[in-house]
């Protein structure tokens, strides 16, 4: 049995003016039919930083993190405030893939399209009408510079990108991202289909990545989140329960339940 | 000493049982021989069918050729189709037959793909809930009602727009394209289905909008799968007798247009079944259109295993 905590007592951070936030929720909730699947989530996102969201499954972490570029729209009611810019984009009258454009999105499997390595950049670019040849050429160069892919793939660039291995294809993913020159990455459990050696390329590329782009990452491997992250959000139940600094997170747990999560004795 | 030989012997009478245990045969090992039995006896009986039809169509096709006398070419290539007066010119039908087939496939594959489209990525519920017991229920419907509509709503209706009598390649095609059109429609729904859903969420979540999704991503995807859906649907055309013999006019005679009375390779073998002696050159020579059929149909079967192993190549690289 699960043992019952308080979702009364939390410890959410909130940030002062003087920090530059990426992308700020406030009283986001999300339903599934009739199933209320995240209460009231107010986080803030600083610039330049990887924010970990961390948490069983079934905590809402995932279901979160998609609402933040409305890849819940038709699957999931979501309602409170998303601030992006000063603009609420949760509103139904915003245009949805221009919010995808600056808030781009990376999946739990590798999901390449059936097409080479430079068409699977290209398509997006060719979508958003960036037409010049030579464009294209230097936005695939610099994009798989950016997810350190380059060096593996630069011969290769018309190969099938089924043909990569699996870090590989997740880290064409983050390509295919960033080529579209986002504000926000948002990646949810990026490397739970990985290997250890292809997970610690990927947490390299973020760590470099973080330098351009702010970037929220979903992840079920504390490790990871201690490992790549300067904020940490621990969910639990469809709730936010603790904010902190990552330090702070796994040295000075504020609630129990987040003690009890990071210390493995949950439940 | 005594000892030991007690439990040698012991041992050896244990094996010996064990032995027999492990070799005789039970109730379950029976019923699989049963199963297998028959089994085999079923795919033996199909395919003597199959190779006994195919060489019954074959050598009777043939004949033409072997005891008629008639010159391959000649057949293929001549325009006179009047086996009584020993004129047995089959491009009329083989032109008619085509015509008619491509002519519905061309007109029925943007609706189809447009539908499946709709049902799929537009409006799922719907397309589950409301059409897609409609379009099956169009696939159950007997060709020779779709005929019947045909000779009485389609042929008036074409004689009153461009005159003549209404029968010919156009009333066809408006039919057959009435008739492949939930076929293709149905085989183009399953492919679209079963593309990855992550294909989708990929494309959505680097900003595409939907129509680009649908248009690059999904169909592009989808392409073997309704490269396939539309050759069934040619197969199906090419094939159609009743209806098409209901509304082309069956006129043995080159098509010059699409409204004057023409003829298909079926219903030129419908129309003459029934009049032509066993053995003679107007049997024969409707034996060679149904080889015809035969050929074409072997044809449609190895373009759409062709394109499903080029599809796998393109996807599996």
């Amino acid at each position: 049995m699960l043992k019952q905590y308080s979702f009364e007592k939390t410890a959410v951070q909130t940030f002062p003016d003087n920090v530059s936030l990426a992308m700020r929720t406030e009283n986001l909730q999300v339903f599934y039919g009739a199933n209320h699947a995240m209460h009231d989530a107010d986080l803030g996102f600083p610039k330049n930083q990887i924010t970990a969201l961390i948490g069983a499954s079934g905590s809402g972490k995932s279901t979160y993190l998609r609402s933040l570029n409305r890849m819940n729209d038709n699957i999931a009611t979501v309602t409170g405030k998303i601030w992006y810019h000063g603009v609420d984009i949760n509103e139904p009258n915003v245009n949805i893939y221009e919010i995808r454009r600056h808030i781009g999105m990376v999946f739990q499997r590798p999901n390449p399209f059936a097409k080479s390595i430079r068409e699977n950049i290209v398509y997006a670019l060719k979508a958003n009408g960036i037409k010049g040849k030579a464009e294209l050429e230097e936005r695939v160069e610099t994009s798989l510079k950016g997810a350190a892919l380059w060096d593996e793939v630069k011969d290769s660039l018309d190969k099938s990108a089924l043909a990569l291995s699996g870090g590989q294809q997740q880290r064409l993913c983050i390509a295919r991202s960033i080529a579209m020159e986002p504000d926000v990455l948002l990646l949810d459990e990026p490397c739970s289909a990985l290997d250890p050696i292809s997970t610690v390329k990927v947490e390299e590329t973020l760590l470099e990545l973080q330098k351009k782009y702010s970037i929220i990452i979903v992840t079920h491997n504390m490790q990871q989140a201690a490992r790549v992250s300067s904020q940490c959000a621990f969910f639990h139940l469809g709730h936010v329960m603790e904010y902190t600094p990552t330090a702070t997170m796994f040295s000075n747990p504020q609630i129990p339940v987040t003690q009890d999560y990071i210390s493995g004795s949950f439940g | 000493m005594e000892q030991t030989n007690f439990q040698l012997k012991k041992q050896d009478a244990q094996s010996h049982e064990w032995d027999a245990r492990l070799h005789r045969a039970t109730r379950a090992t029976r019923k699989d021989w049963i199963g297998r039995g028959i089994s085999y006896l079923c795919i033996g009986v199909i395919i003597l069918v199959v190779a006994s039809m195919l060489w019954f169509i074959t050598s009777k096709g043939i004949a033409t050729f072997t005891q008629n006398h008639v010159s391959l070419w000649k057949f293929l290539s001549g325009t006179n189709w009047a086996p009584d007066q020993g004129n047995i010119g089959a491009l009329p039908m083989i032109v008619g037959s085509f015509a008619v087939t491509f002519a519905a496939a061309i007109v029925a594959t943007p609706f189809a793909v447009g539908t499946a489209i709709f049902m799929t990525e537009i409006s799922p519920n719907k397309g589950r809930k409301v059409l897609q017991p409609v379009i099956e229920l169009l696939v159950g419907i007997p060709s020779v009602v779709y005929g019947f509509i045909g000779l009485a709503v389609v042929v008036p209706f074409m004689r009153h727009l461009v005159g003549g009598s209404g029968f010919g390649i156009i009333s066809a095609t408006f039919v057959l394209f009435v008739m492949v059109l939930p076929t293709i429609t149905t085989m183009t729904v399953d492919s679209l289905r079963a593309v990855p859903r992550h294909y989708k969420e990929a494309s959505l979540a680097l900003g595409a909008t939907r129509w680009q999704t649908v248009s690059r991503v999904i169909l592009r995807s989808a392409t073997p799968g309704i490269l396939t859906a539309v050759i069934f649907g040619m197969a199906r055309a090419f094939g159609e007798a009743l209806a098409v013999q209901m509304v082309i006019g069956n006129a043995a005679i080159m098509p010059k247009n699409l409204i004057s009375p023409a003829s298909t390779l079926t219903s030129q073998l419908t129309t003459g079944i029934g009049d032509t002696i066993d053995g003679t050159l107007p049997n024969n020579a409707l034996w060679s259109l149904a080889l015809i059929l035969l050929l074409m149909s072997l044809f449609f079967n190895a373009l759409v295993r062709f394109i499903a192993k080029r599809g796998q190549l393109k996807n599996g690289r």
